[in-house]
């Protein structure tokens, strides 16, 4: 039994790992690569807490075969900060004490960071919508909505 | 002598009453008293253990004083999650 | 009023919003959770689950599944020791050690779809799943029940022919496994009095906690007999001892190191993994790593219980309540143990009755044994007492607030469980209520208002903490609690307030089992409470020793020393330049050695805590769909330490409430399997259903603690259901009285009535 040989860029490093082929990104991730940021709530890609950027396109790391990273650009929660910068979601979501338990927050970061470079100036709804995918069971979200919408303000006012 | 309120479940054990005065200066004391009063009703209330002593809800219990004037209610143990 | 009781002082971090200490570990995704860990040599275990309601086990063959290549340890029933019937005193929920011990790992039959049969342990999770698929098991299937009124029926079958009571002797064979009885008065004869009389029966369904991580460990048994266990949980402790106790191992041998723990609401205050990864590892001689799938989570755990109350409230034509009384009849699953009695105690308790009454029975079904769920029993109990309260309020033609407000429990008021209530902040809540812009807003056709009010005990229990001081004048603070919430901020701020330091000085440490004294589980809303309390006296101990040692320093009486902002002083002489804490930390050696104290107790003083909530919702009567476009949310904190994170719990308790009203459900078919084991079909609220929350903190503060806290973290999920279904009520006049009221059910009743 020979395994795949993938080669990919993960959190802006070249990166070599061996995976069986029916291995989930998510899989090769935490118990391969031992990047375990990215968090497994439901393998099925209902709770979003295993939301990776894959070529900047938000997606459920547990919906992907390992194999797929070949020669793609893989962004986790874990290449977010800057050493020691906080990205400023990071920072809201400090502020604004959008995360209780912690669990679903690589999610919510990597999925509002996606939505902010679509999309820099949302609205509460379309904020709400976009992490619709997201699930949450400790915050009831109000903090979470703020926190983007704060970090989206700061991000706008830091371009102008 | 306290005043000690039995849950309704523990009737049978005292031919219905609920309501007793007890001596004793602690909860042990208490249910030492009551077991006097009432063979076997201490071992209902062996085990895992709330009591209410004049509106404070404490749990394991054994060793709180009791005062001459007190009002002791015993509850079944809550937790939470 | 507690002899160091803060009211009145200037507080420097008490009631600001500081960031968390180990915010940017988990905004980073440093934190390391239940299923981050790993070991050298790891294997992984997996579990082979039960496909039948209820059924003998006649034999289990394993032979083939041990002879895959890979696989390294198989433990069944039988390997586990018999454990005699006795109460636990570890946990919170009430727990027999034998029937938790059978609730692991099967024991001769199996009581519900999904019940663990047997463990496998294997080099790879792939090898582990396989080899379950090699393991035999010869069922006897056996009738099995589903429901209150099928389990309660004269011919039912029994779950369990072999009930005990406490002292372990064989109770008559009932699917009844516990009754209880509580209130006070005659509501028989008093109903008669009553000039109006509101009789109704509500159902509920099960429901999950839906905590977002699944359940995981890890666990390494040394050949010295010393075991290892990395895992979350909402207490180390209790992992330690039943983990111990199930597998007959002393205390001393079992270390259990916690993980941060990604949502618990009670579900992660019992074990089901880390009894069967020990055992593996033991007999593997390796680490065994062991993680839920979600479908697992969902078949396997416990949920909240599925319930049928009857509630029936008689009241005067002005308004007061004369008699109130109960039946509540709560599905336990497999094994005895559901909230029932706490739900029997929270139900009338918002109010004062001369007479009341509820009568409890914990009932057994083929279903998954139930786990707490954040203020286990008072959500259901409230739906019911919160609707006919509703209804009495439109009967009367009476504000429904007004109502609640002559007849709120308040200090002196007897309590329908039997005590008298001490300073509580119900009448404030309400009144913040009614004052509030939300309480009067105008509404637009197809929706409505509804308001609800609600309660929770708090748990004291036993806490430790120590609290040393660094040579840099930092100070370290090791508790035994898991961090759910934010907790730790709000020990560091309460730490900082007593030494009068900066906050940032102060780090807080969450201790493994072998580094910090004996702590009960995180829940029952007493983390900031109990365990802040031990560490506000073992901080106020260590300020003694400041003083001391100042003293020795200066050469003075000890009793001319004082501590203030953040350094001792001495009182009549200025002359004297203060010492802080890193210049007495850095000479500790020769004044005495280290600095530090130990605070632990059992912790009394707990208070409770009540809530009303405000919602609007909007119904599409061409779809059933309800939307809650307005919530407000009303709490007595006593006093909010870090107002951050009781919004969080008032905001988080609401949604859950919100989806337990709305939508969530377990659905089962009639062999008793789940159908919808996947968040897909689950269905909890997601941010797009939900407008922002209004958390309103009311401070009644707590006489009986330092900093007047209140514990908040359970309460605010027991008024959203009435008050969502109240306000659906307004919204169609029509009266709802099964839960969830999911569109199809609404439109159901909304065709009913055109």
């Amino acid at each position: 039994m020979s395994k795949r040989h993938v080669t990919t860029t993960i959190d802006g490093e070249g990166r070599e790992f061996l995976c069986e082929d029916w291995q989930t990104l998510l899989d090769v991730l935490r118990d391969v690569l031992m990047k375990t940021g990215t968090k497994e709530g439901c393998g099925t890609g209902d709770c979003g807490a295993c939301s990776v950027l894959l070529d900047g396109r938000l997606v459920c790391s547990c919906l992907m075969l390992a194999a797929e990273a070949e020669g793609r650009v893989i962004e986790t929660v874990e290449g977010m900060a800057e050493g020691d910068r906080l990205h400023p979601l990071q920072q809201h979501f400090l502020q604004e004490a959008a995360l209780q338990c912690g669990i679903c927050t690589p999610g919510f970061l990597v999925a509002a960071r996606a939505l902010l470079a679509q999309n820099p100036d949302p609205s509460e709804r379309e904020v709400r919508f976009w992490l619709a995918g997201n699930l949450c069971r400790c915050t009831g979200y109000d903090k979470i909505v703020r926190a983007v919408l704060a970090a989206a303000a700061e991000m706008r006012g830091a371009e102008a | 002598m306290a005043r000690v309120f039995l849950p309704r479940s523990l009737a049978p054990y005292t031919g219905g009453a609920l309501e007793v005065e007890v001596p004793g200066e602690t909860v042990r004391a208490l249910i030492a008293g009551l077991e006097a009063a009432y063979p076997g009703l201490a071992e209902q209330l062996s085990g895992r253990l709330a009591v209410a002593i004049d509106g404070d809800i404490v749990a394991d219990p054994y060793l709180e004083a009791i005062g001459a004037q007190s009002e002791v209610h015993f509850l079944p143990p809550v937790g939470g999650g | 009023m507690s002899e160091k009781s803060t009211e009145g002082r200037p507080l420097k971090w008490v009631g600001t919003r500081p960031v968390r200490p180990d915010g940017v570990e988990k905004v980073t995704g440093r934190a390391r959770y239940g299923a981050d860990f790993a070991r050298p040599d790891m294997l992984w275990g997996h579990v082979l689950r039960s496909p039948h309601a209820h059924a003998r086990i006649r034999r289990i063959d394993v032979r083939r599944a041990l002879e895959l290549d890979g696989v390294k340890a198989i433990v069944t029933g039988d390997d586990l020791p018999e454990i005699a019937s006795e109460q636990a005193f570890v946990g919170e929920e009430p727990t027999d050690y034998r029937m938790l011990s059978q609730n692991v790992l099967a024991r001769g039959k199996v009581g519900y779809v999904g019940h663990a049969v047997a463990a496998v342990a294997a080099t790879t999770s792939a090898v582990a799943e396989e080899a379950l698929r090699l393991i035999e098991v010869d069922y006897e299937i056996l009738p099995h029940v589903l429901d209150v009124l099928s389990a309660t029926a004269d011919d039912a079958p029994l779950v369990h022919d072999d009930l005990c009571d406490r002292k372990g002797v064989k109770k008559n064979p009932s699917n009844i496994a516990n009754e209880i009885e509580m209130g006070h008065g005659d509501p028989e004869a008093a109903f008669t009095n009553a000039d109006v009389v509101v009789d109704r029966s509500f159902t509920t369904q099960a429901v999950h906690q839906g905590y977002i991580e699944p359940h995981a460990c890890l666990a390494e048994a040394g050949p010295d007999g010393q075991v290892t266990i990395w895992c979350s949980s909402q207490g180390q402790f209790m992992v330690r001892g039943y983990t111990a106790k199930l597998l007959g191992l002393d205390l001393a041998q079992v270390r259990v190191v916690p993980a941060e723990i990604g949502g618990g609401f009670g579900g992660k205050t019992t074990v089901y993994l880390e009894p069967l990864a020990v055992a593996l590892s033991q007999r593997s001689g390796r680490p065994v790593k062991m993680v839920m799938s979600r479908e697992e989570v969902f078949r396997a755990t416990g949920p909240a219980s599925a319930t049928r109350i009857r509630v029936k409230i008689g009241a005067t034509k002005e308004g007061q309540f004369l008699a109130g009384e109960a039946w509540l009849d709560y599905e336990a699953g497999a094994f005895p143990g559901s909230s029932v009695a706490a739900g029997s105690m929270t139900i009338f308790a918002p109010y004062a009755f001369e007479h009341a009454r509820s009568h409890g029975r914990d009932i057994l079904v083929n279903k998954p044994k139930s786990a707490a769920y954040r203020a286990p029993g008072a959500p259901m109990a409230a739906f019911a007492v919160e609707s006919v309260v509703d209804d009495l309020a439109r009967q009367l033609e009476i504000d429904p607030i007004d109502l609640r407000l002559q007849n709120a429990a308040r200090e002196g008021v007897q309590s329908s469980f039997g005590p008298r209530y001490k300073r509580i902040g119900f009448v404030e809540t309400l009144q913040a209520a009614q004052e509030h812009p939300h309480y009067d807003a105008p509404l637009q056709p197809n929706q409505g208002r509804g308001v609800a009010a609600g309660m929770w005990f708090n748990a004291g229990l036993q806490s430790s903490a120590a609290v040393m001081v660094n040579a840099d004048g930092s100070v370290s603070v090791i508790s035994g609690n898991p961090d759910i919430g934010g907790s730790r901020a709000s020990l560091a701020m309460m730490a900082a307030e007593e030494f009068g330091i900066e906050y940032e000085k102060v780090g807080v440490r969450i201790g493994d089992t072998a580094s910090v004294g004996y702590n009960d589980v995180t829940g029952g809303s007493r983390v900031t409470l109990a365990t802040g309390k031990m560490v506000v006296e073992a901080s106020q101990e260590v300020i003694s020793q400041l003083c001391e040692r100042a003293a020795k320093v200066w050469d003075v009486d000890v009793k001319r020393v004082h501590w203030a902002d953040g350094k001792a002083k001495v009182l009549d002489d200025e002359a004297i330049e203060p010492l802080g804490l890193a210049e007495i930390a850095t000479g500790a050696a020769r004044t005495g050695g280290p600095i530090q104290a130990i605070a632990s107790g059992s912790v009394r003083g707990v208070g409770m805590s009540f809530g009303v909530h405000l919602c609007d919702v909007e119904v599409d009567p061409e779809t059933g769909k309800v939307d809650v476009i307005r919530y407000t949310a009303f709490q007595d904190a006593g006093r909010a330490i870090h107002p951050s994170y009781v919004e969080g719990q008032i905001q988080g308790g609401a949604a859950q409430g919100i989806g337990w009203a709305l939508n969530e459900e377990y659905v089962f078919d009639d062999s008793g399997r789940l159908e919808n084991s996947g968040f897909l079909d689950y269905r909890m609220p997601v941010a797009s259903d939900l407008p922002m929350i209004d958390a309103v903190i009311i401070e009644v503060p707590n006489p009986d603690h330092p900093y007047g806290v209140r514990g908040v973290g359970e309460a605010p999920i027991v008024p959203p259901i009435p008050a969502v279904v109240n306000a659906l009520r307004a919204a169609t006049g029509v009266c709802f009285s099964d839960l969830p009221v999911s569109p199809p059910r609404v439109l159901e009743a909304l065709d009913a009535v055109s």
